[in-house]
């Protein structure tokens, strides 16, 4: 295998003078007085090879040697990643030795000497593809598929497959041969490069199934597709972070894969605490058992900050494989892009708009083009859904990481200082935030079969009450309380009330943080019907008392199990509260 | 620092700019330290046979003859119980005229705790500030930085928080603090009988600016070394940050790199997390909490500098001079701590939340109010209500010299709800209303 010396070092971009072929992407190892640190080759010009090394390069010198793999960086999958938390290289941080992240310290994403029961799919004959189901192995609740490897090519004839039965996953459950008639024995582990997609699938429809996620101002304003991509771009403290905990809480997914990439460590480790003390709304158990978290925080080495991305992405396609539901969810895509940027302005490359790489735009519309719904070979649906986080340099939406996603992504959930100043969360501005999965017509057909019928029409009626809000709102700002006709302050608490009470969820109460579909249907109908109300009023003076009891008995309300008899009581106070002042 | 056996010395400068400069050596470690004509230097880049110094306190009258000598090791602090009570200058030496401290030699900058080594933060700090622990509970772990401008008196406000929380170690990072407020902290602490808790590293504005780059890293090294060794709570002030970033923008200028947005090196988020989140919470008891100030100028807060630290940092708290009362506050509109939500009403009475987002809901209404007066807009018999309101609040509650504990803050806001306002306005839930809401 090649082998190197390390020429020239400039903080974790090191370039090695090799003595044979290397390829780009290649992972090599620099012994830095015997402790091995990981890189990945990211250019080559002549004899030397630039690379980024996924650690600190403290007290490295020319001279040191290196070993070039012949590998790309690989996620190692099979049974047992639900539940893990990794760093961005796919290392079981449970399994390092101390208290620090010793550099060096690579551990084994799997458990190899852990038992699965292996419940057997084909048999002794059947012809198998790449990504083709072999057999299946019970992981938590997750019936977890093995799979023919994905980086195998053609058909393979299965010879032999292991009895119903408790293995390992090194043990042989199936031998398959090639069309040259070599035998091949395949274990429960698999091995993918990360940086390139697992496409084991038939085919790639357009989205057309809405996910649930409980944010209202998500499902019943701005649906995302499942197998859609959304982003949410916000000012720092604006709430990216809190909703995507609250979406990793309770979306109707299989599976969530969390990728915490660049951002804080107390946030992931609150995921740590909770996940497996919380319960899946679904299913009642731990929501820990269907997660993997994938975390390196903002203090880790910024080389493996970008790849924790693709890894996560990586784990995601393996199980989408397997016909899952699967979400995934990066908190912050900025710090990824902020990654590849130190690097390109390290190899010294013509730097794009505000230093981000030329390539900027291609690099994020090829992860997003990852996600989507897919059907495998043998018809069944799978997902990945993708919700990124965007941290825009000063709050300007006008940056290049923002503007690249707004082009890849579907849903564009903008969150606004202002609704966070005036503690309006979760922030996302329902004005400038849209969905284009309710232009297509079969999420529009979808909705109003799945919800209720004429769900979409509604949804506009409500987009539409914003709006009209906002403009009176502006007007009375401009024109003074008394100096607009009474109109414009009934359109303004109209939007108010739609706001407050739809919008506006309280992402720390156990019941308010999560709302089923049903209940969100049933509110916005109830919210619409009192919009559609004439009341009389004198004077605009009448309106704020009149609106803040609507408003006030409606929240309560929402902190309610749905129904119960307090629920019920608040109804009936609010049927009396309306009858004060009904006119039709 | 004292120099070790075994040197390498070179004496032939291929380059000079004004913070580095580049030497032909060869066996040299990244990020190793050395002295270049006696100033002390380290390693920012390695190429063949040339190695690049940045050295702390400038190159003026470095010569091309100047002597080099590596020291074989990165920047290190001797780390053992004799900190307490020391001030040390950027390089870790004693400039209080006290001996050399004995104990391990550490290097600064070191890796990162493990994040499933960590413990999820849940001990309130308590400073009898409103501010802080009514409307933004502070806690253990956690950092937050002062955003201020200039003219407030932020170190005064950081002394009197540093004073009032229980800290069992109180570590001061200064960088480019002028030489009065250097001596404010050091007499304020005196003063109060606490100087066996406090440890210092102060970079001056008399000292050379690029020197600061240690400050932070020394700060924390001690930290660590009482958090985890002695299982102490332990608060580190870091003031001023801005002058920090200066800092680490001249030396990656000079080293060519290409700036981002402000001049400020395309690292600086890195730069700075690796700084912030040094704070943790261990589950055997010992942490360390940020608290730290970042200057802003004009109230800017989308400059580079206070945009990366709220990315990083749990919150900000800014100050205010409130002019009903002509004293400063900590702003309860503009501050947010984030990891209130993990403390209150769970380390505090169950209505603290409730309380807190009412008050703050009340204080912004009388915020529009005012607004509305300003414009010559008629006042509703509400709008004077609230800001009759914001007025006691601020008085009795929020000012900086009010010393009371979260429970009398919470019944001082319950009479004032019940002073201004109908209960409907105030909005709390049923459930406190009817425990809380009292005729006085
Ligand atoms: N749904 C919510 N309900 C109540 N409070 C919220 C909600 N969302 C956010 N907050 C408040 O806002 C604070 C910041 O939220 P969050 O950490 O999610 O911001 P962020 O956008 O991720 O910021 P950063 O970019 O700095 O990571 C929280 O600590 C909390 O106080
Ligand atoms: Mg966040």
């Amino acid at each position: 295998m090649t082998k190197g010396t390390v020429k020239g070092i400039i903080s974790n971009m090191v370039q090695v003078e090799v003595d044979g072929p290397v390829f780009q992407n290649e992972i090599c190892y620099i012994d830095l007085d015997g402790t091995k640190l990981m890189a990945e080759v990211i250019k080559v010009t002549g004899n030397t090879a630039y690379t980024q090394v996924f650690e600190s390069t403290r007290g490295l010198r020319v001279g040191d040697t290196v070993e070039f793999t012949q590998r790309m960086l690989e996620v190692k999958l099979g049974p047992g990643m639900l539940s893990k938390n990794y760093d961005g290289l796919q290392d079981d941080l449970n399994k390092m030795r101390g208290l620090y992240l010793e550099r060096g310290d690579y551990t084994d994403p799997l458990d190899e000497d852990s038992v699965w029961e292996f419940d057997p799919i084909v048999k002794a004959g059947d012809e198998v593809l790449p990504g083709d189901w072999l057999g299946a192995v019970q992981e938590n609740w997750i019936n977890h598929k093995i799979m023919v490897p994905f980086n195998l090519e053609g058909k393979f004839r299965v010879k032999n497959v292991a009895a119903k039965g408790s293995y390992k996953i090194t043990d042989t459950i199936v031998t398959v041969t090639d069309a040259e008639g070599n035998d091949l024995e395949l274990n429960m582990i698999q091995y993918w490069p990360v940086k390139l997609p697992i496409r084991a699938y038939q085919s790639k429809p357009r989205p057309f199934k809405v996910m649930e996620t409980g944010i209202r101002t998500i499902d019943t304003l701005n649906p995302i597709a499942e197998g859609g991509t959304g982003f949410t771009p916000g000012p720092f403290g604006t709430g990216k972070t809190v909703l995507q905990h609250n979406i990793s809480q309770n979306a109707e997914a299989d599976l969530i894969i969390v990728a915490a990439c660049g951002e804080r460590a107390n946030e992931v480790v609150e995921l740590f605490t909770e996940f497996p003390e919380l319960d899946d709304p679904r299913t009642g158990r731990k929501l820990m058992e269907r997660t993997i978290i994938i975390c390196n925080t903002s203090n880790m080495p910024v080389a493996a900050r970008e790849a924790s991305v693709y890894t996560a992405m990586s784990i995601a396609e393996y199980y989408r494989s397997m016909g899952l539901k699967v979400l995934l969810l990066a908190d912050s895509t900025s710090r990824w892009a902020q990654a590849l940027r130190e690097m390109s302005n390290r190899m010294e490359e013509l730097p794009g708009p505000d230093a981000y790489p030329m390539d900027l735009p291609a690099i994020i519309s090829n992860f997003y083009s990852r996600a989507g719904y897919v059907y495998l070979n043998n018809g069944t649906p799978g997902s990945i859904t993708f919700i990124g986080a965007v941290s825009p340099a000063g709050g300007n939406l006008k940056e290049p990481v923002t503007e690249s996603t707004k082009k890849s992504a579907r849903c564009f959930y903008s969150l606004s200082q202002d609704r966070a100043d005036s503690k309006r969360y979760p922030a996302v501005d329902p004005i400038d935030s849209y969905s284009k999965y309710l232009e297509y017509d079969e999420v529009r057909q979808y909705l109003d079969d799945n919800i209720a019928p004429g769900w979409v029409d509604n949804v506009m009626k409500a987009k539409d009450i914003l709006l009209r809000g906002k403009e009176a709102k502006d007007q009375i700002n401009i024109l003074g309380d008394d100096g607009v006709p009474l109109d414009y302050h009934t359109r303004f608490w109209r939007s108010e009330l739609l706001d407050r009470i739809i919008l506006v969820q309280d992402g720390f109460d156990p019941v308010d943080k999560s709302t089923p579909i049903q209940r969100q249907a049933y509110m916005l109908k109830m919210i619409l019907n009192i919009c559609e109300t004439e009341f009389s009023f004198d004077n605009f003076e009448e309106l704020q008392p009149y609106f803040t009891r609507l408003i006030n008995t409606l929240v309560q309300m929402n902190y309610q199990p749905f129904e119960n008899e307090e629920f019920n009581n608040y109804k009936t106070q609010l049927e009396n509260i309306i009858e004060e002042r009904r006119v039709n | 620092m004292a120099t070790m056996a075994f040197q390498k010395i070179y004496t032939k400068l291929t380059q000079i700019t004004k913070a580095t400069c580049a030497v032909k050596a060869t066996g040299v470690g990244y990020e190793e330290l050395a002295t270049v004509g006696g100033r002390l230097a380290q390693v920012v880049k390695i190429m063949d046979d040339t190695v690049t110094l940045q050295i702390f306190s400038g190159t003026e009258g470095i010569g091309t003859d100047a002597e080099v000598i590596f020291f074989g090791r990165p920047p290190s602090l001797k780390v053992s119980e004799q900190l307490a009570g020391r001030f040390f200058n950027a390089y870790g030496d004693p400039i209080d005229g006290g001996p050399q401290i004995e104990g391990k030699e550490v290097e600064i900058g070191g890796p990162s705790v493990n994040p499933v080594r960590r413990e999820d933060p849940s001990e309130l700090i308590a400073t009898g500030i409103a501010g802080i622990d009514l409307n933004n509970t502070l806690v253990t772990g956690q950092k937050i930085p002062f955003f201020a401008d200039p003219d407030q008196p932020y170190n005064q406000v950081m002394a009197t928080v540093a004073l009032r929380a229980k800290a069992d170690k109180i570590i001061l990072g200064g960088m480019g603090l002028s030489n009065d407020d250097y001596l404010y902290y050091k007499n304020t602490f005196e003063n109060a009988g606490v100087i066996d808790k406090i440890i210092s590293f102060v970079n001056t504005t008399d000292d050379p600016p690029v020197e600061r780059l240690l400050v932070p890293d020394m700060a924390l090294t001690a930290a660590e070394y009482f958090a985890i060794q002695k299982n102490e709570a332990v608060l580190v002030l870091l003031t001023d940050l801005t002058l920090y970033c200066d800092a680490l923008s001249i030396v990656s200028n000079r080293m060519d790199e290409i700036p981002s947005k402000d001049s400020m090196p395309g690292s600086l988020y890195s730069d700075l997390a690796k700084i912030y989140e040094k704070a943790v919470q261990f589950p055997e008891g010992g942490s360390i909490t940020i608290i730290a100030v970042t200057t802003i100028s004009g109230g800017d807060i989308t400059h580079a500098i206070p945009d990366n630290t709220g990315y990083i940092t749990e919150g900000q708290l800014y100050l205010r001079r409130d002019t009903d009362i002509g004293k400063v506050v900590i702003d309860p509109a503009r501050s947010l701590s984030r990891l209130k939500t993990k403390v209150m009403g769970k380390r505090t009475r169950a209505d603290h939340p409730h309380v807190m987002s009412a008050s703050v809901r009340l204080n912004a209404d009388a915020s529009n109010a005012k607004t509305k007066m300003e414009n010559g807009f008629d006042l509703s018999d509400y709008d004077q209500r609230a800001m009759d309101f914001a007025r006691d609040y601020a008085e009795q509650i929020l000012a900086i010299d009010v010393n009371i504990d979260t429970e009398q803050m919470l019944d001082t806001t319950w009479a004032l709800f019940h002073k201004y306002f109908t209960p409907e306005e105030v909005a709390i839930r049923d459930e406190f209303m009817q425990l809380y809401w009292k005729e006085a």
